[in-house]
């Protein structure tokens, strides 16, 4: 993974892999402060991902679709299973909750934007719902968070659907966290806290524990609901299957699956790296788990959604073909609203960082405007032009998926199947559950 | 708040209240009680019927044979006064806003849980969580609490007639909790600006937790809050404790209080 320069090489010296200069400078950033390094963004280091897999196009076995004529729908019903008015997208790709807080009020607005032009949902995060999100968004997702930080009965019943949040893939077994500096007198006042402190947000739900009391509290949010809406409950990659199985025994309608490539607006750079499995390895996890239930794509079944990493129209029919219903987007919506746009560089460097790099979504400096809540820098942000950014991103990326879909002879994304991917490597090939390009070799499935 | 000319509905389940006017029969009046037996009827007939009633409607409700059922009057939003004639399960009055539920028995984990308004009245012992990141109205529980009685709570006012278990007012935010017996380990765990009144005897502060001076206006809202509880408690007994904000912002020389 390391590479000593060429000037530096053609000295005689040699980087450690071990003590690579990524590593010296955390030991002395630590040696020097005292403190651990906290940062946004997910796992930087390299993972079996979804780049491991290729699709088998169609040819003399199998009959592909015309590119430009024959349909390939993308639409999908999520929570069809107890709620009375189930979410109807129009595309598979979902707006993960990030809060309001870690976000500024003007990009929640974007994203609500953005998500309702293609008709799909946006999802609030800790700290509550704001009118800049529900205001836009046409489906809004409402988290049930630990911290219950602006926990509304009256937006409960405003959402369109309720996620119960038991950890993200970025930070299983982790609580929350936003520093003094984002907490202004709004973000305050909506967590109902003292402007400025360092916020720390639970790990744990305050009143319950365990899956056989997360079934009465699924209970008691339907019963304030009327049954209308849909209950999802999310949870960090790690033990995949066994949560999957006891979120659906809880009662969930939707199961979210966060990898450990998920982002987070801030968590310690420890955590991010090195706790949780890759998204890779956690869909088919899951997906066994949904099928041994019998609820996996069946009528009144549940539905999967992933997220952690998904980029681009080819991861989005990736985690369709192993059984996802849709995917959620965190990181990459917020450069599709323009995080780290190449323009800001100067700014981004006067931070000690670099566009490409900017990563310091917890310190609320972002030139960019959205992950502040600096009432100067939020102004940078159009929420108009930003939203509409975000549309055409997820159109391109329903478009692409689309297209590997129809190649794979589907009139629907979610007609997708294992059946037409490979992988590439030994260890994507052992996690998907897929065999190994040109053989027939699943490792970890026995001879 | 409609007209009223239905009599009063005693000793039958609620089955009847399904059809809309009985329900709107009942609004308004001081006499009139829609009794609902959970013996013959849902929980979820009885929210449903609670659910629809008209803004502002302040109808009168009795809840025969709880026998621990969950989510008992869940979500109310109406000044409704609803009595549960026994032991209720988990969340009971969870959410609520405006109305006024009295347990005539023991309640389950998560009482009250995230009140916004109104009142809740425990008159027996209530288990884990309860008042739970409640944000305003008033919990009134005559026997004791268990833990995490008041876990982070919102701005609730909790009463407590006898002792609460440990972790109590964990990471409270905002709201008094009263306590007139002891109270169990790390009361007041990584406090904010939640005050805490204690007559008893404290086993152990959480972090950041401390006692302080009782000032005039703490004997004064102290006395308000024992009042609106029905209690006779001599405030002058009860010591307060709060945060001492030395967690407020992270510090590597705290570290271990963490
Ligand atoms: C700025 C930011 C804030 C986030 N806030 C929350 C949150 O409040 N609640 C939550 O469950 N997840 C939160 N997440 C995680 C996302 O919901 C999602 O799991 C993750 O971003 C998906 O991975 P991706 O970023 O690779 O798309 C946040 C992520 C980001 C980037």
């Amino acid at each position: 993974m390391t590479h000593t320069p060429d000037d530096v090489a053609s000295r005689g010296l040699r980087e450690s892999a071990t003590f690579d200069r990524t590593t010296i400078a955390a030991i002395q950033h630590a040696a020097r402060t005292g403190i651990y390094d906290i940062r946004g963004g997910g796992a930087k280091r390299a993972l079996p991902h979804f780049d491991d897999l290729l699709f088998l196009g169609a040819s003399m076995s199998r009959y592909p679709l015309e590119g430009y004529r024959e349909r390939c729908d993308t639409d999908v019903v999520l929570g069809a299973r107890n709620a009375k008015y189930p979410l109807r997208l129009q595309t598979p790709v979902t707006i993960a909750g990030m809060s309001f807080g870690a976000l500024s009020g003007r990009a929640k607005e974007a994203l609500g934007r953005g998500a309702s032009e293609v008709g799909t949902s946006t999802t609030t995060g800790d700290g509550g719902m704001t009118e800049e999100e529900r205001g836009q968004s046409k489906h809004l997702v409402y988290q049930y968070l630990p911290s219950r930080y602006g926990m509304n009965p009256d937006h409960l019943r405003a959402a369109d659907a309720i996620e119960v949040v038991l950890g993200q893939g970025a930070k299983p077994g982790g609580g929350g966290m936003l520093l003094g500096q984002k907490i202004t007198e709004r973000v305050a006042g909506m967590r109902t806290l003292p402007v400025g402190v360092d916020q720390r947000s639970a790990c744990r739900h305050p009143d319950w524990t365990g899956p056989d009391d997360l079934a009465i509290k699924i209970g008691e949010l339907r019963e304030i609901t009327d049954w209308e809406k849909p209950i999802y409950v999310k949870v960090g990659a790690s033990r995949t299957y066994y949560d999957v199985k006891l979120a659906v025994k809880a009662g969930a309608d939707v199961v979210v699956v966060d990898g450990m490539q998920g982002g987070t607006a801030a968590t310690q750079d420890v955590f991010i790296e090195n706790v949780g499995i890759p998204t890779l390895a956690a869909i088919p996890q899951a997906v066994q788990a949904l099928q041994e239930m019998g609820v996996h794509r069946t009528e009144g079944g549940v539905q999967l959604i992933v997220s952690g990493g998904v980029r681009n129209g080819a991861d989005l029919a990736k985690c369709l073909a192993l059984g996802a219903d849709a995917v959620a987007i965190g990181t990459a919506a917020l450069i599709a609203l323009g995080d780290n746009d190449p323009a800001l560089d100067d700014e981004y460097r006067k931070l000690g960082s670099a566009a490409g790099y900017y990563d310091d979504w917890q310190a609320g400096q972002d030139p960019a405007g959205i992950t502040t809540q600096d009432p100067e820098l939020q102004q940078r942000l159009d929420p108009v032009a930003a939203g509409h950014r975000l549309a055409n991103y997820l159109r391109v990326m329903t478009m692409e998926a689309q297209i590997i879909a129809r190649a794979c002879g589907k009139a629907h994304l979610h007609h997708l199947e294992p059946e037409d991917l490979v992988a590439l490597t030994i260890e994507s090939a052992a996690m998907a559950r897929l065999p190994l390009a040109g053989t027939s070799w699943i490792p970890g499935q026995g001879l | 708040m409609g007209a009223l000319s239905t009599p009063v509905i005693e000793d039958a389940p609620t089955s009847t209240i399904n059809d809309d006017d009985a329900g709107a029969a009942a609004a308004g009046s001081t006499v009139d009680v829609v009794v609902h037996d959970l013996r013959t009827a849902t929980v979820r007939e009885l929210n449903a019927a609670l659910h629809a009633l008209p803004e502002g409607d302040s109808s009168r409700w009795r809840v025969l044979n709880p026998d621990g059922t969950h989510s008992i009057a869940a979500g109310l939003d109406r000044p409704v006064t609803v009595e549960i004639e026994g032991p209720a399960g988990y969340y009971c009055a969870g959410m609520n806003q405006h109305a006024t539920v009295e347990i005539h028995g023991s309640a389950g984990v998560g009482v009250a849980e995230n009140m916004m308004s109104g009142r809740v009245h425990v008159h027996g012992d209530a288990s884990q969580s309860a008042g739970a990141t409640a944000h305003g109205g008033l919990l009134v529980i005559d026997g004791n609490a268990s833990a995490r009685c008041g876990i982070s709570m919102k701005g609730v006012d909790i009463v407590v007639g006898g002792n609460v278990g440990h972790m109590s007012a964990f990471m409270a935010q905002a709201g008094r909790l009263v306590v007139c017996g002891d109270a169990g380990d790390a009361l007041g765990d990584s406090i904010y600006e939640a005050r805490l009144y204690v007559k008893g005897r404290v086993a152990s502060l959480g972090a950041d937790c401390v006692a302080k001076e009782m000032r005039p206006e703490h004997l004064a809202e102290l006395t308000e809050l024992l009042r609106a509880a029905g209690r006779d408690d001599d405030p002058a007994a009860f010591t307060r404790y709060g945060s001492a904000r030395t967690l407020y912002n992270f510090h590597v020389d705290n570290a271990s209080a963490y």
